[in-house]
Order: structure tokens, then sequence, then C-alpha cells
């Protein structure tokens, strides 16, 4: 459904030019890739055995650690990644787009052998790595829910760093006040709501340019929780500003299975409740009365107004629902994982949440894997780091916004999101 | 209506005089005539083609009169959240229906308090003897607007191109880092290396965004993220190259801090050493005005504003749309770049940290939408919240109100100067032209 109405409203000249032309940017992309795996892994191989721990002390069933040859493997595999390059190249030879399997592949063998030779005669725990991994994209993938929510309804939404830090510093003073974290987690939705108010008002009743409205609110949710941080917080520390935090729940069962099970399944509340928030976001959006008139106000809302539907409400409404899905996101911050309050404790997540929406191509689940991505890389330097990498410690911080880059140029190139983002609606 | 008229003037581009004329009617007459009925996106907003593009469309519609009453606005919640957090207004709140008298005077201590010493901090200062010590906040404000006002204008530059350039963190970075390493580490006469040092400032910013406008340009990736992403790589660049012994690292240290810029390249400062300002305030002065040149009177500013206020209608129209897109974000680099330099060559001339651009890359954005992407505009907005930075600080010394709230006044300005019915609303001002229209339309039903 969503791909008929995109491309049915794709400009003639550019489908057209999609047609004739044969798109490189692809294998061009790999095949970069391709080369630093040479440079890395062959010109600067190193000696040793890497050795990938697969379970955690307290796993039921136990694997056995694998060892891999330093040297060799990743030789093996950048020999693979060769290939797969090649068979992108023939694919656009042939007219025909890089099927995003052989991409997937490629970035999973690419991680791996980069992996292989970091680890040169050192263990990398996995679940480790993967448990880290899902902690720090919860509040990325909250606020990329949000943003999608809010875009395809036809809102843009630049104000989810607000909407986050909101949530984080609401949830702090309320589960501190009440000591039910709980408690925490409603007020966090409510002080996403609350942005997402003013966000709405100004766009929809006073026509403001959304992106204004959003950029400014950041500034504003960041002044205002500054200022009460500074005048009251750090006064009041014990009674206000010292929430308890979420303990950690093992799922029977489920938590058991090898690799999965302490990955998923031994996390706190709020990351469950974002595989119900991926989850019901999705199948709402795409399979739900509510989600087509969603997806039409923000694509059409003269037709979408047409047949019935009230934009200006439908709009409304939507944007506070997704304000209350990034303030969750939000709550992680403090009552997932550190627990007190500080000053602009985001540190920009909301940006890279708003880049995950765009990443992902204004589809939740996209937009997941696209935070995953993020707090994946973020997490991979904190474990290298423990190790010693070979690598300048800011060059693997710097991996993921490389690895953005080069996807949003190269793969997944001129995006279209929602027609009507950004656009108010005037009734005539 | 500007959509319409543009495509037609844009066939014969061989005549820019005339044309720009044109344009900076239709532009002014939109922005006149929503400002007029009050719904400022109503008219202006229907030409926006890129979702994002729309930001350089008039950002507030509203006259001096609404931002003034905007300041008044942001300054009464700032006061209402200075008293509400204020321990003796609180005191006084506990016994107010005995001695109602005890919460107003401690409402005005604290309010008024903060107020004065934001004012004597940014303007002039009654309790030192002599005007030239009395001005000295003053030229502070300007010291501190110089920044501001380079990098607005390189973001109001890029919005009235219809482009979001939030990489004025990145660009910012990348320059001062250039800017510092020829200020640091060359030997060159007075004066030259002066010009040697800030133009590798503006080179580095506008490599750095114009990275980001060909990568726009050639893949269509979206400009945001692209800046976003280049923020972050530029940060961990300079914080390594800062770390590093022979990059940028001062010698004999373990810091991540350059060395000291040296004398040679050092803006000088323009009333002599007990004063701040230096000469980058003359430098962003004169980039103003280049700006307006380039914007309004040049060739290729038209062809700027053309893209910005309908993609599609410009490329009928013969403009080359990406070179657009590369021009405006190399110049928008270039311009945040300058920003970097006079940080680095200006304020912080003892050498510098990964934290050199002090927040300024994001200020910038709302400097220019409150400058409403004018050039001229962007000079008083940046003037404006150079103030709110310098008093900021001498109210959090002085009165010990955190320097926060001048982030949360600053972005309620620029809220209520976006929205002039709001603003009608709360003081309940007639809407400008709305009985002379309601009459001709009672007139027009009656027929």
């Amino acid at each position: 459904m969503t791909v008929e109405t995109r491309q049915g409203s794709v400009p003639a000249e550019a489908s057209v030019a999609a047609v004739l032309t044969k798109s490189w940017k692809a294998p061009v992309a790999l095949a970069v890739f391709v080369l630093i795996a040479v440079v890395l892994f062959i010109v600067f191989g190193r000696d040793g055995s890497s050795t990938f721990r697969l379970s955690t002390d307290n796993d039921v069933i136990q694997l056995p650690a694998v060892s891999l040859p330093t040297r060799a493997t990743p030789i093996v595999l950048t020999i693979v990644l060769a290939a797969l390059t090649a068979l992108s190249a023939w694919y656009t030879s042939r007219a025909r787009r890089t099927p995003l399997w052989l991409v997937t592949v490629f970035a999973i063998l690419f991680m791996l052998s980069f992996l292989t030779w970091a680890a040169a005669d050192a263990t990398i725990p996995v679940p480790g790595l993967l448990i880290g991994t899902l902690g720090l994209s919860a509040p990325l993938i909250f606020g990329a829910l949000g943003g999608v929510i809010s875009e395809r309804v036809g809102v843009v939404n630049v104000a989810i760093e607000g909407q986050l830090l909101a949530g984080a510093f609401v949830s702090a003073v309320v589960a501190s006040v009440t000591r039910q974290p709980l408690l925490g987690l409603v007020g966090a939705m409510v002080a996403g709501v609350l942005v997402s108010f003013v966000l709405a008002a100004f766009a929809i009743k006073y026509l403001v340019d959304q992106v204004i409205v959003g950029v400014v609110l950041n500034v504003l949710v960041t002044g205002l929780t500054s200022f009460f941080y500074s005048q009251v917080l750090t006064t009041n520390g014990e009674a206000l500003n010292s929430p308890p935090r979420f303990e950690r729940i093992n799922i029977p069962i489920l938590s058991e299975i090898p690799i999965i099970g302490p990955v998923l399944f031994r996390q706190t509340i709020i990351v469950y409740l974002m595989y119900v928030a991926v989850a019901a976001v999705y199948f709402a959006l795409f399979h739900s009365r509510w989600g087509l008139r969603l997806r039409s106000v923000g694509e059409h809302p003269q037709a979408a107004d047409t047949v019935g539907i009230n934009v200006a409400r439908t709009r409304f409404w939507n944007v506070s629902l997704a304000g209350a899905i990034a303030g969750l996101g939000g709550a992680y911050f403090t009552l997932g994982s550190v627990g007190a309050f500080t000053k602009e404790m985001t540190a920009g997540a909301g940006f890279i949440a708003l880049a995950a929406v765009i990443f992902g191509r204004w589809d939740p689940i996209r937009a997941t894997l696209a935070g995953l991505l993020f707090g994946f890389a973020t997490n991979l330097q904190n474990v290298l780091g423990i190790i010693g990498s070979p690598v300048p410690s800011e060059f693997l911080l710097m991996l993921p916004y490389i690895v953005t880059i080069f996807a949003v140029a190269g793969l997944v190139g001129r995006v279209r999101g929602p027609a009507a983002a950004g656009k108010p609606y005037i009734k005539s | 209506m500007s959509d319409q008229q543009i495509p037609s003037q844009g066939q014969d581009v061989g005549t820019p005089v005339r044309q720009t004329d044109q344009v900076s009617a239709a532009t002014t007459g939109s922005s006149d005539s929503s400002g007029a009925d009050g719904a400022g996106g109503s008219s202006t907003a229907q030409p926006s083609g890129s979702g994002w593009g729309g930001t350089l469309r008039d950002i507030t519609t509203g006259t001096v009169g609404i931002s003034v009453l905007a300041v008044v606005i942001a300054l009464v919640v700032g006061g209402v959240l200075i008293a509400v957090t204020d321990e003796d207004v609180q005191a006084a709140a506990g016994y107010f229906f005995s001695r109602p008298g005890d919460l107003l005077g401690a409402v005005g201590r604290s309010v008024g308090g903060a107020y004065s010493a934001l004012f004597q901090g940014s303007v002039y200062n009654f309790r030192r003897p002599g005007f030239a010590s009395g001005i000295k906040p003053l030229l502070e404000t300007l010291t501190f607007a110089t920044p501001l006002i380079a990098g607005g204008l390189g973001v109001g530059l890029a919005f009235r191109v219809g482009l979001f350039n939030i990489g004025g963190r990145g660009q910012m970075l990348v320059a001062a880092a250039a800017a510092g390493w020829v200020g640091f580490s060359l030997d060159l006469p007075v004066g030259l290396h002066l010009i040697a040092a800030v133009l590798a400032g503006m080179a580095g910013g506008a490599v750095w965004g114009g990275l980001a406008g060909f990568l726009k340009a050639r893949t269509g990736a979206h400009e945001v993220i692209l800046t976003i992403m280049l923020n972050y790589v530029a940060l961990y660049l300079i914080s390594f190259l800062l770390r590093t012994p022979g990059a940028l690292q001062a010698p004999g240290t373990n810091n991540p801090k350059s060395p000291a810029i040296k004398e040679t390249a050092v803006f000088p400062l323009i009333f002599g050493p007990q004063f701040s300002l230096h000469l980058g305030f003359i430098v962003v002065m004169v980039a103003t005005v280049v700006v307006w040149w380039i914007l309004n009177r040049s060739n290729l500013g038209f062809q700027f504003r053309a893209v910005g206020e309908n993609p599609s209608a410009a490329r009928v129209a013969g403009i080359h749309v990406d070179r657009m897109y590369i021009y405006a974000m190399l110049l928008s680099g270039g311009l945040l770049g300058l920003a970097g330099v006079a940080q680095v060559l200006g304020t912080v001339t003892t050498g510098f940290s990964s934290g050199i651009d002090a927040g300024i890359g994001f200020d910038a954005i709302t400097v220019a939408l409150l400058g409403r992407s004018r050039p001229f505009g962007i000079f008083v907005a940046g003037i404006l919240f150079g103030a709110f930075k310098a008093g900021g600080f001498s109210m959090q010394a002085a009165q010990g109100v955190p320097i926060d709230i001048v982030l949360v006044v600053q972005s309620l300005i620029v809220l209520f100067i976006a929205a002039p019915p709001l603003v009608r609303a709360i003081f309940r001002l007639p809407t400008p032209g709305s009985a002379p229209r309601s009459r001709a339309l009672r007139k027009a039903v009656a027929k």
C-alpha cells in the first residue's frame, strides 16, 4: 500500500531516470569497504588467535568459546566480501538493484572480520556486546518511533531531543518523589506529550514552520531542565533526584536460550516495552484503520479531509502519541541506566534518533534497525576499549556516523518522506 | 504566490538586476500581506518544494511591535521561573496570608536583581566609575555576538536556499583546527599571518559544509542527516588530533589541548587591552554586508532564493539546483567557519580543546530564526543573543541565577515571534487588516 503510493507520486523525470541509468553507488560503496578491509586486515594483518565468548557465566546451557586465527580469518572473509561486491556490480550491470540481503550479509561479514582482527589474543564477550547494544539503542528506538509516527502524520519532529530530555527529567523527579519507577515512566510519557502539545499547537494552530518549532523546543527544554537542575535538583538531590532504577527481569525459559536469551530476555521493563512498541507501531501503522488514516493525513491531507477525516485533530493526537513514546525513551536515561538526572544527559541522542527515522525511510522496523546500528557501534567502542583496540578509539566512535553517511549516500539515496510532512494544512 | 512568479522570471537569467528587484518585491510583498492577515504560514507555506525547505520562507510575519511584545512575554516567563525557584520567595510564600507584602518584596528582589544584573552585565554597568569602564559590558556583548552573527549568517544563508544546516558544530571545529594550526605553527609577518589563519579557517569550514552539499547534490542524501553525522565525525577527528603529539596537541603536555596562538595571528583588540572586543567583529560586520549583497544583489543570490522558494520551478527555469546546493553549503560552511575562527583567534587564544565551538553551531540556528534569515536581521539578533550571553554570566555570578534561564528566554522569544497570532491573543490586540476585510466579506455576502 505504502510502496504503491510512494512510487505513484515520484516525479515522472525521476522514475524515468531510474529506469534508464544504472546506479553504481552500491557497488562503489561496497568496493570502498573492501579496500578498507584489504588495507586493514591484509596489509596491517595481526597474528594470534581471536576468541569469541558466546555464553555468560550464569547461563544454563554453556556454549564453548569460539577461537579463530586472527590473520587467516579476515583474509578469507575479505575474499568473500570482494565476491559480494562483484555480485553487486553484476546486478548493476544488468540494471538491477543490489538486493538487501547482499548488503546485510556484507555488513555482518565485514563486522566479523573487523572484530577478529581487533581482538588478536583477546576475548570478545559476544552476549555482553549485544546486551549493551540493546540498552544504548533503546532511547534511540523510542525516539525514532516517535519521529516516525509524527512525520507519517505530517508534522516534522525535530523536537525528539527535547522530548527525550523532558522525559528523562520528569521521570527522575517523579520516581524520586514517589519512589515508584513505574510512576516515573508515566511521568516521562506525560512530559513527552507536553512537549508535543507545544509542537502541535504551534505547528497546527499557529502554522509556524515545524522545523523551527522543533529546534526552538529543543533549546527550550534544554534550558528549562538545566535551569531546574541547577536551581532545584542540586540543592534537594536526595529528595528530588535519586530515583530508584528498574531491575532486570529474567523471562523464564526464554532467557535460557543461548546468546539470544541473555541479550533479549534479561532486560529492564523499558526494553520489553520497546519490543511491544515497535511491534504495535508497525502493525498499527500498516494494518489498522488508524494507521491508514494517519498515513493518508501525512501524504495527502486534502484527500483525507475530503473523505471526512479531521486533519487537524488526527495530527494533534498522533503528535501527542509520538511524544509519549519518545518520552518513554527519555526515561531509559534515568530509570533504565544511570539513575539520577544530569544536565543535557541525552547528549544529542534525539538527533541520532532523527537520523534513524530518515535512514529507516520513515518505516518503524527499518528505523529500529538503524537505531540498533548506532547502539552497536557505540557499544563496540566500549568493548574494544576494554580489550585494548588497535584503532584509536575516536575512529571507532566515528564509525557509525561514517557508515551512516555511506549508507545514506550510497545505498539509501534519494529518500522521500511523507509528502505532506512539514506543510501545514489549511482547510479552504 | 511567489512560486508562480519565479519560473517566469527565471527564464531570462541574463538580466539579474531587474529580476532581483522583482523577487525582493515579491518576497516582501508576501511577507507584508501575510503579516496583515496574521496567519503567516497560510500564504507563504505553499511554495515550499521539499518538506524541510520551508524554513527559508518568512519565519515570522510580525512587525517590530510583535517582536518587542515577544521579548516582553519571554522576560515575564523567565521572571516567573526565577521567582518560583528563589528560596526567599518560597519562604515568603509560606506566610503569604499574614504578610503578603513580603512575598511581593521577595519576588521583586529576586527578579529585579536578576534582570538588573543581566542588563548591567550586557549593556552598561552603573556601579563602575566613568564611562569607559561602565560601557565595558556592551563591548563584552559585541564580543559574544561576533561568532553568533557569523554562524547565524551561515545557517540563515542555507535556510534561504531551503537547506537546514545543523552541521555548525562540525564546521566550526574543522575551521578552528585549521585556523588554529596556521595560527600556532606557521611563522608569517604581521597582518599576513592573521589573514592566512582566517582564510584557512573559513576554507576548513567551507570544505566541511561543502562536503555535505556535495553529497546531497550527487547522491540525494538528506542534508540534515549528513550534517549531523559530519558533526560527530569532526568532533572525533579533532579530538583525535588534539591528543596526538605532532598534530594539534601542545608539545610537552598530555592534555587534549592545542598550543597558544601566536601573537601575529590573534585578532587585535579594537579599543585597547582593557576591552575584549576584537577585530573579528569588524570582519563579521563586513561579512554581513557581503552576505546581504550576495543574497539580494547578485545573480548567484537570485538563483539561491529561487531554489529556496521552489526547487522544481528553479530547475524548470534552467537553474542548476544541485550546483546551488553545493555553493550554498560551501558558503554556509565558510561563514560558520568564520564563527570558529572568531572563537579561536579572538575569544580563546591560549589554545583550544574540542569544546571550542561552545554550542554556537546550535545557537546560530536560533539566531538565524530570530533574524528571519535576513543578514541584517541576523546581525541584530546576534547582538541580542550576545547580550543575553554576556549578561547571563554576570547574572549567574551576581545573583546565583543559573545561566540556563537565558536559553529559556531566548527560545521563548523565537517561539513567540514565530506565532504573531498567539502574541496578539495574549495582549488582546486586534488583527491588523481584519476589519476592512470582514466588511468587504460582508458586502460580498450581501450581494
